[in-house]
């Protein structure tokens, strides 16, 4: 009789609340009972509401078990777990799971389906396959399809993506790189570590892909320190890549040589920006540069370089197998394909949702995050990390649609989207944008620099009732300045939260003590 | 020079020149102050810095402005587990200005202090930790804890040696 495969996430969240010793207490209670299992640690499905989530394959479904704890498992036992018996945990097959099925899954599509270190799990879904078809049909190939995508980058600015990498595979050079954004600071967003834990073998492959679309042959992954278990993972399957010969020279006697290296940061919310990222790459502080010259000109070391998104390049194998077209097929307008968006905050399910662009946040709130933890009504929602507007209620059937939140003021950035209840304070909101700028600028402009510590005083005065009116008006001038004249998006955006919150929540300042 | 670095920093450093083109150590010193700062429980001092520079062939200025900007680097002698918690949007909404509070009373010291015994060093506000569903959370040593209570904190706390 084969051993019935168990499946208990390694990944930062479900560890964080026991998985680890769920895992333990599974392959003991095994032994125990003298039955023979195979304990798969996989990725995340990223319904982390429902972590530890433990799945049984019986006769090829596989059953599902929802917050499990260490206590839960000497019953489940006993209720025949290995069987895919009852018990008050059993969710049920997990491709029955409504959060999980309603998805879109393209760029997420392997993780909490496969073990993420196996290369055999991997190549049995897929794994490489994108990357041998880009060495049969030529970079070109890739290049256009990528460009016929529409995939825009992931990371916060919607760049197009095939613009940026024919820039650098039309760039002469003797070095290229292609250098992954892993800095993945913003507040609410997860997608790229959910990612990197449960499928770490689809970026290799997805850089491999974009190294020999453009001529690179060294990649960098830019990984922020606060992901140790994120680190491990990523080192065991950048050395299964090596050891199989899907990295390094010649790769599977293509002809093509790549490698990757895996960096970690050092704590700064700015190195996420590319420019700083590239700074801190070549060992210095996180200083953002003046562009031009453009990365894709002159990035690392001066050299042309690809620096994308985890999310961004992670899309693009399914695109080389699939077709640009049917990736462009999904979504709305000129928001093209899908986004893993991420709900947390004061919301009752929170996790990752890959859905395709159009999808509203209501929808996403209301359907996948079953409204607010608290019970109480939705007054704001920030979405794209601390740089994000405040979305009020009323607006809240905005389809996500780059060009639709532009228009309201608002961007959709890494898609983290954090939900907050009738109780909240929007002018604290306020103060916590600047405060936040105020802690991570890099210092290198003035309007971000020292803009940011005068708006938090602003703002202060402003919550005290000292002359409102007077320090209002102050605070739109900062605001416009900050916007106009910072290098990066770092202080250019920081007056979107601030902005939402005077448009959408004067009333807040209002309702805090002072003399008006 | 009266501090000399381990063998362990000297290979660590090897290992990461070896992955930047020729002439591009400086890459390394990230990677070096890591190393340096695991032996050293928890912090660098200006012997060592001067020491990797030495080793790297930079000007001190360079390793001392990168450990000063990046928030994972102490300069200062610290407590020897680390306690983060993050204080950032989704957590602020759960209740973790409460759990720094309760740290800060029950420790008897401020974020970005370390207990007198030498045992905590309450690192100064951590941002976001990628860790928002299970809200609020904190890293001890790199250790997620997350949906923390009080008293879930006391335990993890009084459980450090």
């Amino acid at each position: 009789m084969t051993a019935t495969k168990v499946y208990v996430p390694r990944e930062t969240s479900a560890v964080s609340v026991g998985a680890d010793e769920v895992a333990v207490a599974i392959a003991r209670e095994a032994k125990q009972s003298g039955t023979s299992i195979e304990l798969i640690r996989n990725g995340s499905w990223g319904a982390t509401w429902l972590e530890p989530l433990v799945e049984v394959e019986v006769d090829g479904a596989r059953i599902a078990y929802g917050n499990v704890s260490e206590e839960d498992v000497p019953a489940m036992f006993a209720a025949g777990l290995l069987e895919g018996g009852e018990h008050k945990r059993r969710l049920g097959p997990i491709m029955e799971v409504g959060y999980l099925i309603r998805q879109d899954r393209w760029t997420c599509w392997r993780c909490g389906l496969i073990d993420p270190l196996s290369l055999q799990d991997f190549r049995l879904h897929q794994g490489f396959n994108a990357l041998e078809k880009a060495f049969a049909e030529g970079p070109d190939a890739v290049l256009d399809s990528v460009t016929e995508s529409g995939l825009r980058g992931r990371g916060g600015a919607g760049f197009p993506t095939g613009i940026k990498w024919r820039t650098v595979a039309e760039t002469d050079a003797d070095q290229k790189y292609i250098a992954c954004n892993a800095d993945e600071g913003d507040s609410g967003t997860f997608s790229d570590r959910m990612l990197m834990e449960g499928d770490p073998l689809g970026l290799i492959e997805s850089m491999a892909i974009a190294g020999y679309a453009v001529g690179a042959s060294k990649g960098y992954i830019y990984l922020r320190s606060e992901y140790p278990l994120t680190y491990a993972i990523l080192t065991r399957a950048l050395e299964t890549a090596r050891d199989s010969g899907w990295l390094g020279d010649n790769i599977q006697g293509s002809g093509f040589d790549f490698d990757i290296e895996l960096h970690l940061g050092a704590g700064s919310y700015v190195c996420g920006e590319e420019t700083a990222m590239l700074e801190s790459l070549e060992g210095k502080k996180g200083i953002v540069r003046y562009k031009p010259p453009l990365p894709a000109h002159e990035g690392l070391f001066g050299k042309p370089t690809v620096v994308n998104n985890v999310i961004t390049l992670a899309s693009v194998p399914n695109i080389v197998n699939l077709g640009g077209e049917r990736y462009a097929g999904m979504g709305v307008n000129r928001s093209k394909g899908t986004l893993a968006f991420q709900l947390a905050g004061n919301i009752k399910r929170g996790g990752l949702v890959e859905k395709s662009f159009g999808v509203t946040l209501r929808e996403l709130i209301d359907d996948w995050g079953g409204g607010t933890a608290s019970g109480r009504p939705v007054k704001a929602v920030q979405v794209g990390g601390p740089l994000g507007a405040y979305i009020p209620a009323a607006q809240l059937d905005t389809p996500l649609d780059y060009e639709a939140f532009v228009d309201i003021g608002a961007m959709i950035g890494h898609g983290g989207i954090v939900v907050f209840d009738d109780t909240a304070d929007m002018a604290q909101q306020a103060r916590f944008a600047m405060e936040f700028c105020a802690i991570e600028s890099c210092g290198k402009c003035t309007p971000c620099r020292i803009g940011s510590t005068r708006g938090v005083e602003v703002i202060d005065r402003m919550i005290a009732g000292e002359k409102r009116e007077e320090n209002y008006d102050l605070l739109v001038e900062l605001c416009d300045t900050m916007e106009d004249a910072s290098l990066c998006a770092m202080g250019g955006m920081t007056p979107y939260p601030v902005r939402s919150v005077l448009k959408h929540f004067a009333e807040d300042f209002a309702s805090s003590g002072g003399d008006r | 020079m009266s501090y000399v670095l381990s063998g362990h920093v000297r290979d660590e450093i090897e290992h990461w020149k070896a992955r930047f083109p020729e002439g591009r150590q400086r890459s390394a010193v990230i990677s070096a102050l890591h190393a340096i700062q695991h032996e050293n429980h928890g912090y660098v001092t200006a012997e060592q810095m001067n020491a990797v520079a030495e080793y790297l062939d930079l000007p001190t200025i360079q390793v001392y402005e990168v450990a000063t900007f990046y928030s994972m680097f102490q300069t200062e002698e610290v407590g020897r587990h680390n306690v983060a918690i993050c204080t950032n949007i989704s957590c602020m909404l759960r209740g973790a200005d409460d759990i720094v509070e309760h740290v800060e009373s029950k420790l008897g010291i401020t974020t970005g202090e370390s207990t007198g015994d030498g045992r905590i060093y309450l690192k100064k506000e951590e941002e976001c930790l990628a860790a928002c569903c299970g809200a609020p959370m904190m890293m001890v040593d790199h250790k997620y804890h997350e949906n923390l209570t009080t008293d879930q904190v006391d335990e993890i706390l009084d459980g450090l040696d």
